[in-house]
């Protein structure tokens, strides 16, 4: 009986061949680009006297840079404008298909190629972009490169890789009600480390996994990078079909059952064997805050900020810059924190049951005096969807901003940005010092419904006391 | 920049060396996300560790004086955790870096700076510390970095380093631009490309 991951089984099914160095030629089915990490990909391949090998495998979308507030041609900002202007003649030039400012299907490049049915089971995606390992989501190696590995893929449509090995992280047990998603993934990143995925994969599997939505297995392993893993993924089942079948890129007719077949052959058999394995019960873990300045930072919405003298040894100094930073002090409690800003969106959680989960507790609310709250949907799609259904005036309502779609103040590469010392509370993948825009900003990572929940009260709270309600 | 960029086989390097402490520094310290606004990597040697250099006024180590001119970084663990962004490495190599020492680094930021030939090697935390000792004693010796012997120098003292052997390879044989060898083989991605079910309306017969 066949012991193999789905990792074994797709890497085997992309080698290309075995390169002098050690490494693997890689095929790589799917390559998603954006504005910022294509540009100088595309002046290299101009350089060399290269073209576009499968244009067709090439996928386009702007995020970063655009404004949420006013999408109007030309961008305000003559930089951004820039970007997009180079992205949209190099997407010409090259004959790529872009998903441009102005079409139903712009968004978030994490959020709007699983809309359009182009993530699948079995594919090895690549992208200009960390948080790539979202995909694997769907049972697909997805992973986050640099420009010259952009560039590599334009030519060749192949990488040079190492093969990572494969931690299964199972999670038994069911979340509470209250706890999502984003809680779980902060949970595992807090007892894992920032870095204790370098050089895995990660296969999130067990009970309380399979009981994911597609939407929440994104979020899980959008931010498998967060912990150092380049790339995580889940083994697709009936879920995953359920969520692709009819999508615009989907197989269709008597392809469709052929694509399940295979698609089930991929997952990971059940007498696999891993390089590492652990274990930990979904039912315990409580809605989860980041108080410091890596997204490893993170304690229970019932714990106090950590005495950094009574951390590991090699956890202390990061502890003791992240106080100061943060202005936080040890023993404090976490619940209370006073905030600023609160933001949801993002790649992590810019997905319409993010949307949802969150006006659940916004509605028939009024965010508190003094707080500026905004919403940013993650893609067109995302945004029509929550119109239609009526969240967006929920939102409004009670006082949020209602924006366009794009990545925003998820790393404030455009007009979002936190000012000075001002602190989020935030529903995105990153509490890096500066992360959001201003040099001393400080960042609370959390679930979009705890952000709801910090926007209504004006600080820190735990959501399940609005479930009760 | 006075260096030329890297380029064909990486055996040596000469030069200056100096510190930058921490574990988890992330490519959005390296390189803030605003400076990412470009469509061209010219600029960033300038903005390297933007924030955190104006937040030290001038005592950066990017910004003393007698670091003007070194070539080799000795950094923590962790180091380039984050963003793929290879405008970080860009950034260090445009400011002068030719190779970085540390504990350990973030998967992608090492591959991002092997593709522009820059080396990234590693040694134990007691190693690290040592030689960031020893460099910071004095910030005018010259340390020679030999990939064969896998070891950084300054006559007297001598550092063991770690290098896998894929990129060691790399380095040694300069094929660390890896573009021209992926096209080596068209054929071969060809067949792979006509094997893969998805894209071949998941023919059974596979």
């Amino acid at each position: 009986m066949s012991s193999r991951t789905l990792y074994d089984k797709v890497w085997n099914f992309h080698q290309v061949k075995e390169l002098p160095g050690g490494s693997t030629q890689l095929f790589i089915g799917l390559h998603l680009i954006h504005e910022v990490t294509s540009p100088q990909a595309f002046s290299a391949l101009n350089e060399k006297k290269l073209g576009v090998k499968f244009p067709n495998l090439t996928v386009a979308t702007v995020d970063h840079i655009v404004p949420t507030s006013n999408q109007q041609r030309p961008f305000s900002d003559p930089l951004a404008e820039e970007m997009l202007a180079t992205l949209e003649k190099n997407c010409k030039t090259h004959k790529i298909k872009f998903h441009g400012i102005g079409s139903d299907s712009q968004g978030v490049v994490h959020v709007m190629a699983p809309e359009l049915g182009l993530t699948q089971p079995g594919m090895t995606v690549a992208c200009g972009d960390s948080h790539t390992s979202t995909h694997g989501a769907f049972g697909a190696i997805a992973f986050g490169i640099g420009t010259s590995q952009v560039r590599d893929v334009l030519a060749s449509q192949s990488l040079a890789m190492n093969k990572l090995k494969v931690r299964r992280i199972w999670v038994e047990g069911e979340l509470q009600k209250g706890v999502y998603a984003k809680d779980l993934i902060l949970h595992i990143i807090r007892h894992l480390g920032v870095k204790g995925g370098v050089g895995f994969a990660y296969e999130f599997a067990g009970p309380a996994i399979e009981k994911l939505s597609m939407e929440g297995r994104m979020t899980i392993c959008n931010m498998a990078i967060e912990g150092g893993a380049r790339c995580g993924y889940i083994n697709p089942d009936e879920t995953t079909f359920e969520y692709i079948k009819g999508k615009e890129h989907a197989p269709k007719g008597k392809e469709w059952d052929k694509a399940i077949s295979w698609w089930k052959s991929l997952a990971s058999d059940s007498k696999a064997t891993f390089d590492d394995e652990i274990q930990l019960d979904g039912s315990s873990i409580e809605p989860t805050v980041t108080w410091g300045i890596t997204p490893g930072q993170g304690i229970s919405i019932k714990e106090t900020i950590p005495n950094p003298d009574l951390l590991p040894k090699n956890e202390q100094q990061i502890a003791k810059d992240a106080c100061k930073y943060m202005n936080l002090k040890p023993d404090e409690p976490i619940e209370g924190q006073s905030i600023d800003v609160c933001f949801i969106g993002s790649c992590t959680n810019g997905r319409l049951s993010d949307l949802q989960e969150a006006s659940k507790i916004v509605k028939g609310n009024t965010v508190a005096a003094g707080i500026r709250a905004f919403v940013v949907p993650g893609s067109q799609k995302v945004a029509k969807e929550a119109k239609e259904k009526g969240l967006d005036k929920i939102f409004l309502k009670a006082g949020f901003e209602w924006r366009e779609p794009g990545c925003s103040m998820c790393l404030a590469m455009n007009p979002d940005k936190l000012e000075g010392r001002q602190i989020s509370a935030s529903s995105s993948n990153r509490n890096f010092k500066g992360r959001q825009g201003s040099a001393n900003g400080r960042t609370l990572l959390m679930s979009p419904a705890m952000v709801a929940a910090a926007a209504i009260n004006g600080k820190v709270t735990d959501v399940r006391k609005f479930l009760q309600k | 920049m006075n260096q030329k960029f890297p380029k064909g086989e990486i055996k040596s390097i000469q030069g200056r060396s100096f510190t930058i402490k921490g574990d988890d520094i992330d490519t959005d310290r390296i390189i803030p996300a605003r400076f990412l606004k470009c469509v061209s990597f010219s600029a960033l040697g300038e903005q390297v560790f933007a924030d955190d250099r104006k937040e030290l006024k001038g005592n950066h180590p990017f910004d003393l004086d007698h670091n003007k001119g070194a070539n080799i970084l000795i950094v923590n663990d962790n180091f380039g955790c984050g963003s793929s962004r290879e405008h970080a490495p860009q950034a260090l190599m445009r400011w002068g870096i030719r190779l970085i020492i540390g504990e350990s680094f973030a998967e992608i930021f090492f591959g991002n700076c092997l593709a522009l030939g820059i080396p990234c090697l590693t040694a134990s935390k007691e190693e690290i510390v040592k030689l960031q000792n020893l460099v910071e004693k004095d910030n005018n010796q010259i340390w020679e970095f030999n990939l064969k012997n896998l070891s950084i120098s300054n006559q007297k003292e001598t550092v063991k380093l770690i290098l896998d052997e894929g990129p060691y390879k790399m380095l040694y044989s300069g094929k660390w631009d890896a573009t021209s060898q992926l096209l080596d083989e068209e054929e071969k991605i060809n067949k792979t490309f006509k094997n893969l079910p998805y894209l071949n309306n998941f023919k059974q017969e596979i």
